[in-house]
């Protein structure tokens, strides 16, 4: 014998209408035949038959209204049936309607008290993302002068010597040198197999990318601007960062995704966008904006060995720069450690890629009139270093945070939320933001310059919460 | 499950192979007529998209590979899982969510995966497979592995920008990829005339150089037979194909669909007249290669494994709450 029961024919349905039998009791009926017809507020629907058997005993009457999911609707015989694994009857149907059906839903809704919390996460992520110390920088180790670009070129062209699973794709790459030349020679030193020019079709090429990845190779994908990646954010984030929960950890992603962030100058509203926030945000990601040559390359080489996707924000302005960078074999930065670029005991001021060249300058002119700032320079936006942060807030008492994009759900607005959190007794002012106003990037050179974080909006910003 | 075994073969299927073509598309859809009961029953939450239809393309295509081969679909998925040789039990499972899922539960009815079978996804994104199935093929080229990738997508994501950005990398770079375009004839709810100006999906290959074939998918045989031209192909190096398997879902676009943009007649015409799983029994038995007790048999055994993965899929524990937090990173 084997009970039917009213389908849920939605996730949301929990009674229908049982608005007309299709067999009668002593029908022989076949898996997938139509039996009735239920109806819904939303729909109508047919129910077919799982099972092949006899009806032997109709239990709801047809027109019945208002009748509960799993409420027995009939009762089926048939020789040689399978004994039915389903549960069956009023208890089981109860296991089915209440118990079966809330775990489903756990995943929607807060989970009741009597279940086991799950465990907090860390403000540093999971496994692999606990940040180690710079590299000790061995005695007598020379410094040489290197720009921004030729370091992140030095970076690809280390790795991809080491692994030829690593390669570089994008527009322009290759036979161009890269529309920045960030990839200046790579076509000559690893050929076209490795340096791959790609049509402009950032939506395709990412998901290309993610695809390679997912087969074992470990791309480097290059975005002219990340203003470009916009078209292929649903690649990022939908495939490279959530596959690896998705497929209980069995889908691995080592990818890279890089190229300029962050307005350039005079570009307009369309080429200027800072992405920080909007990657920062995703769990499965790692988010990298560095300011400096050594950290543009330590932390590229180490991005190009993480097996997560990571997402390497650089910055136009600072191509060009030149940096003091140790020269050293196989030079790396871990991933998840601020950096503390300035010491200070009256101020904490974080900021990231470009900005902590202005929080730099911001902070001598400070020092003039005798105030000593500590500049924290983030390098990792995600896992966000909180311990660094934290540690320098306990000791000035105040905060203001620098990042070149818009306030709203911003850097700031999350740096701001954990030491509020975490180090609130220790504030001797509210914590407080600089960034971008709230409009897009004006065009006119006197409008974008109003628009932008400056030293005097810094400086300014640290005299208010010192009330000076 | 069958696979190729690089012999030719004309358009005749043997004895051994009708069986066992049989045998798939009927786990196939016993399976997912148990999917839906249990759906029906609330064990199965969110969305559930059923294949029931559509058999004999999965077991057509993957007849014509080899092992390693791989193969990535949207979020119609199931049938593909286990034509790949995926257990039901394991399919199962993760569509109740339980810890005994492919992706012990996390990723549901769209979102399983095994390397193990090389099948890559179960993809939740209309059109985002595409991509992905290109970059994998892109990885064979590479490796130069003798690997090829069936990407299967829908005739909704054929108006997917991305598809076509695809096609152009995957026919520049004759990258080894079969596309395979299931053309049920309904996204969703719009008919492809509503949504298509060129409704003849394979023909939407052709500015970027890449040949096309229409295709009888309701026959599994004839599915193998293009399947193998286009996996020969493009494992030669000459570069991609697309198939367009003219198919037909009986079922709802997914469960909560009660398919009221076509009719009852339709829907019924296909099912008597063009039934895959039908029109292999008829080849099997025609031939008197079984009667209709053997087959019984077979399908007896088919009900036996569907019924232990309803068992299996129920009977699994929920994931442990531990594994909220596992699987975001991997450890460096």
């Amino acid at each position: 014998m084997t009970q039917i029961l009213m389908p849920a024919l939605s996730p949301t349905m929990e009674e229908g209408n049982l608005t007309k039998w299709l067999v009668k009791v002593g029908d022989t009926i076949e898996p997938g035949q139509v039996i009735a017809e239920i109806e819904t507020d939303k729909a109508t629907m047919e129910v077919e038959a799982v099972d092949e058997g006899t009806v032997t005993e109709l239990l709801v009457a047809e027109g019945a209204q208002g009748v509960k999911v799993n409420t027995p609707i009939a009762v089926l015989s048939g020789e040689g049936e399978q004994p039915s694994p389903l549960p069956r009857g009023e208890g089981a149907a109860q296991r089915a309607a209440g118990e079966g059906r809330s775990d489903v839903r756990m995943t929607e809704s807060a989970r009741p008290a009597d279940r086991p919390s799950p465990p907090t996460p860390s403000p540093q992520g999971r496994g692999g993302l606990i940040p180690q110390s710079d590299p000790e920088i061995p005695a007598n180790t020379q410094m040489i002068k290197v720009t921004v670009r030729d370091a992140l070129r030095d970076a690809m062209a280390e790795e991809m010597r080491r692994d030829d699973r690593v390669f570089v794709m994008g527009e322009e790459v290759a036979e161009y040198q890269g529309a920045y030349k960030v990839t200046r020679e790579l076509l000559q030193e690893f050929g076209a197999q490795r340096v791959v020019d790609t049509p402009i079709t950032e939506h395709g090429f990412a998901g290309l990318g993610v695809g390679a990845a997912m087969a074992g190779l470990k791309p480097i994908v290059e975005f002219m601007t990340w203003n470009f990646a916009m078209q292929a954010i649903d690649q990022i984030i939908n495939s490279a960062a959530k596959t690896l929960y998705m497929s209980g950890g069995q889908i691995k992603s080592s990818i890279v995704f890089r190229g300029p962030n962050g307005a350039a100058s005079r570009v307009a509203a369309q080429h200027s966008q800072d992405y920080s926030s909007w990657y920062s945000h995703v769990p499965g990601l790692i988010v990298v904006a560095p300011y400096d040559a050594a950290d543009a390359k330590g932390l590229l080489k180490a991005a190009i060995r993480n097996p997560n996707p990571v997402v390497f924000l650089e910055h136009e302005m600072l191509y060009g720069q030149e940096f003091e960078i140790p020269d050293v074999k196989d030079w790396i930065v871990p991933i998840g450690k601020a950096k503390v670029r300035r010491q200070g005991v009256d101020v904490t001021i974080t900021a990231h890629s470009r900005m902590v060249g202005l929080a730099l300058k911001a902070a001598d002119e400070l020092s003039k009139q005798g105030i000593e700032a500590e500049i924290i320079d983030l390098r990792t936006l995600r896992p966000l270093d909180t311990d660094t942060i934290l540690e320098s807030v306990r000791k000035t008492n105040r905060i203001v945070t620098v990042e070149e994009g818009w306030g709203q759900s911003g850097v700031g607005a999350e740096i701001c939320a954990r030491v509020t959190a975490e180090a609130f007794d220790y504030l001797d002012a509210p914590p407080t933001r600089v960034h971008q106003v709230d409009a897009p990037l004006a065009y006119a050179a006197n409008l974008e310059a109003l628009a932008l974080p400056s030293v005097e909006k810094i400086v300014d910003a640290v005299k208010a919460v010192t009330y000076r | 499950m069958a696979k190729g075994n690089g012999k030719q073969h004309s358009a005749e299927a043997s004895k051994d192979e009708l069986l066992q073509y049989y045998r798939d598309m009927l786990l196939i859809r016993r399976f997912e007529e148990r999917a839906g009961q249990l759906y029906g029953m609330g064990l199965i939450g969110g969305f559930c998209h059923l294949y029931i239809g559509q058999e004999a393309v999965v077991v057509g295509m993957q007849a014509a590979l080899k092992d390693g081969d791989q193969v990535i679909t949207a979020y119609r998925d199931h049938g593909h899982m286990l034509a790949a040789g995926m257990t039901a039990n394991g399919v199962m499972a993760e569509l109740t969510g339980r810890s005994g899922g492919y992706s012990r539960g996390k990723g549901g009815s769209m979102h399983m995966f095994s390397i193990e079978k090389a099948f890559y996804g179960g993809h939740g994104i209309v059109g985002a497979q595409v991509s992905l199935g290109t970059g994998l093929a892109f990885a064979n080229k590479y490796r130069k592995d003798g690997k090829v990738c069936l990407t299967y997508f829908g005739d909704g994501a054929a108006n997917q920008g991305q598809v076509y950005e695809s096609f152009n990398m995957a026919a520049l770079w004759k990258l080894p990829v079969v596309y395979i375009v299931e053309n049920n004839q309904y996204a969703m709810g719009t008919a492809i005339q509503r949504s298509s100006s060129e409704t003849h999906l394979h023909k939407r290959g052709i500015s970027f150089n890449i040949p096309g074939e229409e295709v009888d998918g309701m026959d599994v045989v004839a599915v193998r037979e293009a399947g193998r031209r286009a996996v020969e192909r493009a494992r030669a190096g000459e570069g991609p194909m697309l198939l367009e398997m003219k198919t037909y879902r009986y079922r709802g676009h997914s469960m909560s669909d009660p398919a009221k943009y076509r009719t009852k007649e339709e829907v019924d015409d296909m099912k008597a007249k063009h039934d895959p799983i039908e029109h292999v029994k008829k080849l099997i038995t025609d031939a008197g290669h079984a009667t209709e007790d053997d087959l019984k048999a077979i399908d007896r055994e088919i009900r036996a494994i569907v019924s232990e993965s309803a068992t299996f899929a129920q009977e699994s524990p929920d994931p442990d709450p531990s594994e909220l937090m596992t699987d975001i990173y991997i450890e460096a």
